[in-house]
């Protein structure tokens, strides 16, 4: 009896781990690559989403929408990025212009708030039917496993190309990069850009599992794509590239047995996102805690 | 026909700064500076606090452009409405502060591979490779510091010296047209400060490259370089080329700045500075 609830939260965890990674890779590149605080993801999550229903209700592939998906959340972050480097508007508050402005294009690309997938041949079916078994909690983790592969490994050879380098350094050091010829408003474009495909691409994975998109499943993404990051970062202090992107995954595994347990112990799901809040300050505030322990000073939070 | 004007190497033409215009904070930074850089210059520039030095530099490195009207000339070619990354192409720069012109988070290899792309596009070729480590050992060996070997250490945890030799490098090992100096010894310890200066003269004398370095202190103006331009205000006072500079004291400076300038040499840290 216990090693089967054992058993079943270990690849509940799993499965949402892998699934939610992708986020928590995007909000890697943003905020710990880049240094950009990107809110973004709230309305990317839930664009890549709806792009990928729509497609598949429609009749498309299902991994044609999942790559329309991505594009959608591409071009999402580029905005961002423009609205940034081009119009001057700080990095916090374009995130959250452009996640109150894809609530309606959601509704739009959907034409209403929710889409039922439930018959339709999604990514995992149709890899399922490939294979001629039924869609399970196993190939789901298999497939997931795959792809979180695939696009760690791309990751990590792009963040170490010369372009993926001069992005790292955008983040660390701005004048300095830009003293050495690099152009910092494309670095930050196509670092916000990158980071908004990987969390449509997630969006859209998380509507094909559950069976439906809806238009508010990306709340509270954010909190939970940082909450991966800073779990990871504490857990396995990474250095390095792809000891960084190994941290977000399994900050993001780490991040989803909590949960799991917490659903278990009989907590309300609707109480998640405050125990995830609470997570993320918890974790933001322990440096200033230890520096006032030992009476040292730390400078007010930028308001901006 | 004026020959001399087409080998400068930078050409400055009234260039002029006024910063918060329309404010009652409006202050004109530089007036109409015409100024001409030849090869294998080494100009030191030398001025109290508010003299335009610091503007000087950031227009001659894009940061931000002159007033309309002015021009900004790099070997031949009108950079003054190009973007500061675009400047970079022709102009390396060393900071003052050493955690300005390196990135802490990144190895000494990463440093300096940024560094070799200046003024090239950045694509999807791997950033490092055996050949780079070749040349940045060769390029990191003869400061005599040891980081040669420590070409996988990440940056912030170099001291301040340390960091400001390899900004120094970074500034350089891709060879722009230009090195901008702007009071890169300042923030360091007086005998730190003494080994960033002289490998500052070595790499300059080596690779033959034009230098303007920004001070505030006269002794170093007078001893490094082949020509001397003071600021006050917002304008050159004074230009001194190879052959006056040799015979010039310290004094005569200050006796140049008080005709140029009408009045008394007030600002202490000029006249003190003897490191």
């Amino acid at each position: 009896m216990l090693p089967a609830t054992i058993q079943g939260i270990l690849t509940s965890s799993l499965s949402d781990g892998l699934i939610y990674a992708f986020v928590a890779v995007g909000v890697f590149i943003t905020f710990r690559v880049l240094a950009f605080p990107d809110l973004t993801v709230d309305g990317s999550f839930v664009t890549g989403g709806s792009i990928a229903a729509v497609m598949i209700v429609s009749g498309h592939n299902s991994f044609l929408a999942t790559i329309a998906a991505i594009g959608g959340g591409l071009a999402c972050g580029a905005v961002t990025g423009l609205l940034n480097t081009k119009l001057r508007i700080t990095a916090l508050l374009a995130g959250i212009l452009m996640m109150v402005s894809l609530y309606s294009v959601n509704l739009r690309i959907m034409s209403g708030a929710n889409i039922p997938l439930l018959r339709q041949i999604t990514i995992f079916k149709s890899i399922a039917n490939f294979f001629g078994t039924a869609k399970s909690v196993i190939l789901v983790i298999g497939i997931l496993a795959v792809l979180a592969l695939i696009v760690f490994m791309i990751l990590n050879w792009f963040l170490r190309t010369e372009l993926g380098l001069a992005l790292r350094a955008s983040g660390d050091n701005e004048q300095m990069i830009r003293g050495l010829g690099s152009d910092t408003d494309k670095n930050t474009i196509i670092g916000c850009s990158l980071s908004n495909g990987m969390v449509a691409l997630s969006g859209a994975l998380v509507a094909q599992n559950q069976g439906f998109c809806d238009v508010n499943m990306g709340i509270g993404m954010i909190v939970m794509g940082l909450a991966a990051v800073i779990i990871g970062g504490a857990l396995f202090h990474p250095r390095g590239v792809a000891s960084m992107l190994l941290a977000a995954l399994g900050g993001t595994f780490v991040y989803r047995l909590f949960i799991t347990i917490a659903l278990r112990l009989g907590l309300a799901p609707g109480d998640l996102k405050l125990i995830t809040a609470v997570l993320v300050v918890i974790a933001l505030c322990i440096p200033y805690i230890q520096k006032k322990a030992r009476h040292e000073w730390m400078p007010p939070a930028v308001k901006f | 026909m004026d020959t001399s004007k087409d080998q400068s190497l930078l050409q400055l033409r009234s260039v002029r700064k006024v910063f918060a215009r329309g404010t009652i904070d409006e202050v004109t930074a530089l007036y109409g500076i015409n100024l001409d850089i030849y090869p294998d210059d080494f100009v030191t520039i030398i001025g109290s606090n508010g003299a335009g030095k610091s503007t000087l530099l950031n227009i001659i490195a894009g940061v931000f452009p002159p007033e309309m009207g002015g021009k900004v000339i790099i070997g031949g070619e009108d950079v003054t409405d190009l973007s500061e990354y675009k400047h970079a192409t022709y102009v390396g720069r060393v900071w003052q502060e050493p955690h300005v012109g390196t990135a802490g988070k990144l190895t000494i290899e990463e440093n300096l591979s940024l560094a070799l792309l200046r003024g090239r596009p950045r694509g999807l070729r791997p950033s490092l490779n055996k050949q780079h480590r070749e040349l940045f050992r060769s390029a990191l060996a003869p400061l005599g510091l040891g980081l040669e070997d420590r070409l996988n250490t990440l940056v912030g945890t170099l001291s301040g010296g340390q960091r400001q030799a390899l900004a120094l490098v970074m500034a350089t090992i891709s060879k722009p047209v230009l090195l901008l100096l702007d009071e890169h010894i300042a923030t360091l310890d007086p005998r730190t400060a003494q080994i960033v200066l002289n490998l500052s003269d070595m790499i300059v004398q080596r690779e033959r490259m034009t230098t303007i370095m920004v001070t505030h202190n006269m002794e170093l103006a007078l001893r490094y370089g082949n020509r001397l331009i003071m600021m006050h205000k917002g304008r050159i006072i004074v230009d001194i080329g190879q052959q006056d500079k040799q015979a010039l004291t310290i004094n005569d400076l200050v006796t140049a700045f008080e005709q140029a300038a009408g009045e008394q040499l007030t600002d202490e840290s000029m006249l003190l500075s003897h490191r």
